[in-house]
């Protein structure tokens, strides 16, 4: 029996896991998938419970139920992966685990503790997150009863998990704020490390006169140094200080620990693989999928799903003894919700930036590209439903892996 | 591909004035660059995250993070702001003949 072991049973580790399962015959293969967590999260859904849009019971379900049948699925953290010997060692019982093809899909996560000042007595009094379930869950309480003040929203440093969500965030609150009759009692700040509201230029554009017109200030390129929770202000490295009432903080992020024990990772413990077949220089027998990948795209569950698409045919030719070819370009395709029941939809690659124009979907297309419509913002809701029933479960889509220019309007 | 003359050589640049070619580049640009950077002298700790750069260029064919330029030279984030104001590692990538960094995507 040949083994392929996947590490991490989030978004991209259980879609592989689920496309494996069926696409690699089952008596030639055992399949084994590695995850420390019992809950998998809908991350997207995260974004909604500060404003009371989603419960946490929304965005929970076992991990379990989405492992398919056939695929062994092992509860332990990995302690280290020993690409010399062909297997990873658990922490739970010093078990190793061999394999001939290991798939590293660990994620990323946020670390608040490498910041100064966030991480200690005022979290989860005057400073929240929005990036974890306890952090959504305890700000939505917190909103519940504030009476209006400054709102900083800061991103401590890139690149991060969902680059949209803090955009999206603040027009929600503007949203939101309007709706309990507070928003002139609310001044909405996002203090970004980036010279613009997103990281490619024509959409910071658009993205930043939408930011305008809803009242949110932009402080670019500002870089946090520390947070003094006493002062209520954060600083920047160039001695920027911005007071707040309520800070609202996206922290650094970074890869699994596992990564770094093992000397695979970069400086922020991502693994550094070929950005267009997922292979390690290093090892021809490693990948790594979805966030825990340093790959020059956005760490999103679209950018996991398209790489698990052109990943799965690949591999198949690998194991035959075929090259691998050069498929994923980097697609990303992001809703963002943007408040009053309206949203947007971005679709990029590594070569071409967010442009507007409307993106084809028969049935339910077009949507506009770069612009607010309603449709959009039924297509993220409508997303939730797609995800638990269709992604996690490795069925096809019916949206190209590949970024195409159709109906992207060109510069 | 614009073309720009610095230090008496013609070099390529894009729409953003960072040098497309690594090779065009020399010492003398970086002095030059670093001016219209406004740090009025390159001293020998802006050569040592320069020459951090450069290799860092040579190796993997991209302008490293800031996060790698303090992960990797031991100098502090504090201290490139210090040497590099306002965006150190645009900054410094721009010095040092190399793209603007990849971090953001």
């Amino acid at each position: 029996m040949k083994k392929l072991l996947i590490l991490g049973a989030g978004t991209a580790g259980t879609m592989v896991a689920n496309r494996m399962a069926r696409l690699l015959d089952q008596t030639e293969w055992q399949i084994t998938i590695v995850d420390q967590h019992e809950t998998h999260y809908y991350q997207p859904g995260l974004l909604f419970i500060p404003f009371g849009m989603y419960s946490k019971n929304d965005v929970v379900k076992p991990k379990r139920d989405f492992i398919p049948a056939g695929v062994e699925f092992i509860m332990s953290p990995v302690d280290v992966i020993e690409p010399e010997h062909n297997r990873v060692k658990l922490v739970k019982d010093g078990r190793y685990l061999n394999y001939d093809f290991l798939v590293i899909a660990t994620g990323t996560r946020t670390h608040p503790e490498q910041t100064p000042g966030l991480h200690e007595h005022e979290w989860f009094k005057s400073i929240y997150d929005f990036y974890t379930i306890e952090g959504a869950v305890a700000l939505a309480k917190h909103l519940r009863t504030w009476q209006g003040g400054r709102l900083v929203l800061n991103v401590v440093e890139n690149p991060i998990k969902c680059p949209v969500a803090p955009l999206e965030f603040i027009m929600l609150a503007d949203w939101f704020f309007h709706e309990q009759g507070l928003r002139n009692r609310v001044e909405l700040i996002y203090a970004t490390p980036l010279p613009g509201a997103f990281t490619k230029p024509i959409a910071s554009k658009h993205l930043g006169d939408i930011l305008d017109r809803k009242g949110v200030k932009i402080e670019p390129e500002f870089l946090l140094m520390e947070v003094q929770p006493d002062a209520k202000k954060i600083v920047s490295y160039d001695e920027r200080e911005i007071a707040y009432d309520l800070l609202v903080t996206v922290p650094v992020n970074m890869g699994d620990e596992s990564i770094a024990r093992s000397g695979l990772g970069d400086e922020l413990n991502y693994v550094q693989v070929d950005k267009h077949t997922f292979v390690s220089p290093k090892h021809a027998n490693i990948f790594a999928l979805g966030d825990a990948a340093a790959l020059p795209t956005s760490k999103a569950g679209s950018v996991a799903h398209f790489a698990v698409d052109c990943f799965s045919e690949n591999f198949l030719r690998y194991v035959d003894g075929l090259e691998m070819l050069p498929t994923f370009d980097g697609h990303a395709n992001c809703f963002i919700e943007s408040g009053f029941g309206k949203g947007l939809l971005i679709d990029f690659n590594y070569e071409v930036e967010p442009l507007p124009g409307h993106y084809p979907l028969p049935g339910v297309g077009p949507f506009t590209l770069l612009q607010e419509s309603e449709a959009n913002h039924w297509g993220k809701l409508m997303f939730r439903w797609m995800y638990w029933n269709i992604l996690l479960k490795g069925q096809e889509m019916p949206l190209p892996a590949r970024m195409s220019m159709a109906g992207k309007w060109g510069k | 591909m614009a073309t720009k003359t610095i230090a008496g050589k013609t070099v390529q640049v894009n729409d953003e004035g960072f040098m497309t070619n690594p090779s065009e580049w020399s010492k003398e640009i970086a002095v030059e660059i670093a001016k219209e950077e406004g740090i009025a002298e390159l001293t020998a700790n802006h050569w040592k995250i320069v020459d951090f750069c450069r290799q860092a260029g040579a190796n993997g064919g991209k302008a490293p993070t800031l996060r790698q330029i303090t992960t990797s030279t031991g100098v502090s984030t504090k201290e490139m702001f210090a040497l590099f104001p306002k965006g150190p590692a645009k900054k410094v990538a721009r010095v040092s003949g190399l793209g603007k960094p990849e971090g953001c995507v």
